[in-house]
C-alpha cells in the first residue's frame, strides 16, 4: 500500500551476491506477526518474482528461515559480476525493485488488527 | 579449543583491542580470509590485491606477533583476494619483511592453487568437470583462455601444512571455512558443528550485532557445541544475529557445500548463553562421495574507457529512453566511421533504470549517464569513449524545438577515464577428484621465513 507499510513490516530487505552468477535477496520480516501475515503475499511468490526481475521461474530459489522469520529469494544473474556490461558489481541494489512491488501490495489490510507502531 | 577469527577480511582491518582480548583468552590458531569473489574478476583476472599494502602489512604485523608470542599457528586463506600463486608468493614476501624486521624465524607453509592448463583440459576433455548452477558456457578454450584459474581448497591442504609444523600457513583460493575447519577437525571435533562453526566464523565479527566495522570473533569448539563471541564489549551475538548471517551472501542458508561433503543447518539449534553469546548445536555434515573442487576463471575480455555526465532537464529527462536511444544510435555510427574493429558498448542511465536495467515508469529529478566501451586494443578503447562523449555531450533533446546543441554535466576536465583491463568469470564448476590426486592438486611448499 505504500512505502510506509514495507519499512514498518520488515526489519531490513537487502540484496547481495552469492556468487557472480547469483543474486540473493533477504528479507527479514518485522516480527512473527508480520512474517505470518506476509509470508504468502503473492508479490512473494516464485512467478511474481521472475516476472519482476525478467528471469525463468525455475531459476527462482525461495527459502524460508522462519526460526528468525526471515525469507530468502535467489535468483540468476543477467549479467554476471563485473563483467563488462554490470550495473551492480555486488549486488547490493537490487532489491529496490521488490519494495517497489511490496509497496504496491496491499500489506495494512493484511495487518489489520494488529497495532502499529 | 578456542580459535580465533581475526576479521572478515585480511587488509580490512580489526580492532588491536579485540586481537588482545582474544589472546588473553587463550586461542588454538588465528585464521583470516583474504579473498572474495564479489569486487568481481579484475583480482583473479590481474592478480592485484583488493586493499594497499601498508594495510596488509598493519593486519599481519599485529597477527603475527599475537600468533608467535603464543606460539600458535596463523592461517591466511586467498591470498590477495583472487588467490592467485603470485599473490600467495607476495604474502610470503610480507611475512618475510616482517619477520625480518622483527628478528623472527617463522616456519612458513605456502599452498598454490592455480592448477596446470594442460591437467585441467584433460579433465575437462575426460568429463570430470561439472557446471553448478547459472555457470558461463564453457568449452576446451575456456582452459587455454588467458588470466587465470584457480581451484578452492578445502581443509586438506592445511592440515598438511600445519602437520608440517607451519607457524604460518598461506593459501591461495580457499574455501572461507576451510580456514576454520582444518585444525578443529584434525582434533576430532564432530564435522556437522566444525562446518557449522567455520561458515560462521568466516566473516570475522559480521554475526554480531552493532558493530562498528571489520573485527575479531572467538569460537570456542566444544564435544556437542561451539560458543560464538564477539571481543569488542559493545557488540553482542545474539541467536537472532547469528541465524541472519546464516543468511549473507549464500544462495541457500541451510547447506554449506565443501569439496568433501555438505553441512545442513536445518536442524542445527541457536541459543542465548548471556547476553552477548550464542552456543550453537545441532546440523548434520553428510561426506560427499565423490571429492569437488570449485574452479573458478577470469579472462581479460579487452581494455575500457568510460565516462559520466548528468542530465538535469527535465525536457530530457520526460523521454529519456527516447533520447538515450537516438543518441545509441548516433554513438554506434560515430565509432563506425572512425573504426573498424569489434568493441562493446554500454550506455546506462543512473537514477533512472541503470541500477537494476528494468523499466521504471517514474521521471527522475536527474540522472546520470554512464558510457562505458570496451575494445581489445586500449589506444582504440580509449579513442571510442572520446569519440561517445563528444556525441553524448551535445544530444539535442526532442522537446526543445530550437535544440541543436545541449550538453551534460560532466565533473572532471578531461572526462575520459582508461580503467585499464577489464575480465569476466569464465567458471562456476566444480572438479571431481580423487582423494589421492587433492596433495598434487595443491602442492604444500615449507621454507623459513625471516631473520637467517
Amino acid at each position: 500500500m505504500s512505502l510506509d507499510d514495507v519499512v514498518r513490516s520488515f526489519r531490513l530487505i537487502r540484496s547481495k551476491n552469492a556468487g557472480p552468477f547469483t543474486i540473493t535477496i533477504d528479507l527479514f520480516f518485522e516480527d512473527r506477526t508480520a512474517y505470518q501475515a506476509l509470508r504468502s503475499l503473492s508479490e512473494l511468490s516464485a512467478e511474481a518474482i521472475a516476472e519482476l526481475y525478467r528471469v525463468d521461474v525455475e531459476a527462482v530459489e525461495i527459502h524460508e528461515v522462519p526460526s528468525i522469520d526471515a525469507l530468502k529469494i535467489s535468483l540468476p544473474r543477467r549479467v554476471p559480476g563485473g563483467t563488462p556490461g554490470d550495473t551492480d558489481v555486488t549486488g547490493g541494489q537490487q532489491y529496490g525493485p521488490l519494495v517497489e512491488s511490496l509497496a504496491r501490495a496491499d500489506l495494512a489490510g493484511r495487518l489489520s488488527g494488529r497495532p502499529r507502531g | 579449543m578456542r580459535y580465533l577469527a581475526l576479521t572478515g577480511n585480511l587488509g580490512a582491518g580489526f580492532l588491536e583491542a579485540s586481537l588482545a582480548a582474544a589472546m588473553a583468552r587463550g586461542v588454538a590458531f588465528i585464521g583470516a580470509d583474504a579473498g572474495s569473489t564479489d569486487g568481481g574478476p579484475h583480482y583473479l583476472g590481474t592478480g592485484s590485491w583488493i586493499w594497499a599494502r601498508d594495510a596488509y602489512l598493519r593486519d599481519l604485523r599485529l597477527a603475527l606477533s599475537a600468533a608467535r608470542d603464543a606460539e600458535i599457528p596463523l592461517i591466511v586463506g586467498s591470498c590477495g583476494g583472487g588467490g592467485n600463486d603470485s599473490c600467495v608468493d607476495d604474502f610470503a614476501g610480507l611475512v618475510d619483511e616482517i619477520a625480518g624486521k622483527m628478528g623472527w624465524r617463522l616456519n612458513l607453509a605456502t599452498i598454490h592453487t592455480e592448477p596446470s592448463r594442460d591437467y585441467l583440459t584433460e579433465r575437462f576433455e575426460a568429463g570430470a568437470i561439472r557446471p553448478l548452477e547459472n555457470p558461463p558456457p564453457v568449452d576446451k578454450g575456456t582452459f587455454e583462455a588467458p588470466g587465470h584459474i584457480v581451484a578452492m581448497a578445502g581443509a586438506e591442504p592445511i592440515q598438511t601444512a600445519l602437520e608440517g609444523g607451519a607457524d604460518v600457513v598461506l593459501v591461495g583460493r580457499c574455501a572461507d571455512a576451510a580456514i576454520y575447519a582444518a585444525m578443529p577437525l584434525m582434533h576430532g571435533f564432530d564435522p556437522a558443528l566444525v562446518w557449522n562453526a567455520a561458515k560462521l566464523m568466516e566473516c570475522g565479527a559480521a554475526p554480531a550485532e552493532n558493530r562498528r566495522g571489520q573485527d575479531c570473533l572467538l569460537c570456542t569448539m566444544e564435544e556437542d557445541g561451539f560458543v560464538l563471541e564477539p571481543l569488542d564489549p559493545t557488540t553482542r551475538c545474539t541467536p537472532r544475529s547469528v541465524v541472519a548471517h546464516t543468511m549473507y551472501e549464500t544462495a541457500d542458508p541451510f547447506a554449506l557445500v565443501m569439496p568433501s561433503g555438505v553441512m545442513d543447518s536445518r536442524e542445527a539449534v541457536y541459543e542465548a548463553v548471556d547476553e552477548r553469546r550464542v552456543r550453537v548445536s545441532g546440523g548434520r555434515f553428510e561426506p560427499a562421495e565423490t571429492y569437488t573442487v570449485k574452479l573458478e576463471g577470469a579472462t581479460p575480455v579487452g581494455h575500457q574507457s568510460s565516462f559520466w555526465g548528468s542530465v538535469r532537464d527535465p525536457a530530457i529527462l520526460t523521454d529519456l529512453d527516447g533520447w538515450l536511444e537516438g543518441m545509441r544510435a548516433r554513438v554506434v555510427e560515430r565509432l563506425t566511421d572512425v573504426y573498424d574493429v569489434p568493441y562493446q558498448l554500454d550506455l546506462r542511465a543512473y537514477g533512472a533504470d541503470g541500477t537494476v536495467g528494468l523499466d521504471t515508469e517514474r521521471v527522475p529529478h536527474e540522472a546520470v549517464i554512464v558510457c562505458d566501451v570496451v575494445a581489445k586494443d586500449a589506444a582504440v578503447a580509449a579513442g571510442m569513449a572520446r569519440a561517445a562523449y563528444h556525441v553524448v555531450l551535445h544530444w539535442p533533446a526532442k522537446a526543445w524545438a530550437g535544440a541543436s546543441i545541449t550538453g551534460i554535466a560532466h565533473p572532471y576536465s578531461a572526462p575520459v577515464v582508461d580503467r585499464g583491463p577489464v575480465h569476466r568469470f569464465t567458471l562456476n564448476h566444480v572438479l571431481e577428484l580423487e582423494r589421492e590426486e587433492i596433495a598434487r592438486l595443491f602442492p604444500v611448499s615449507t621454507r623459513v621465513a625471516g631473520a637467517s
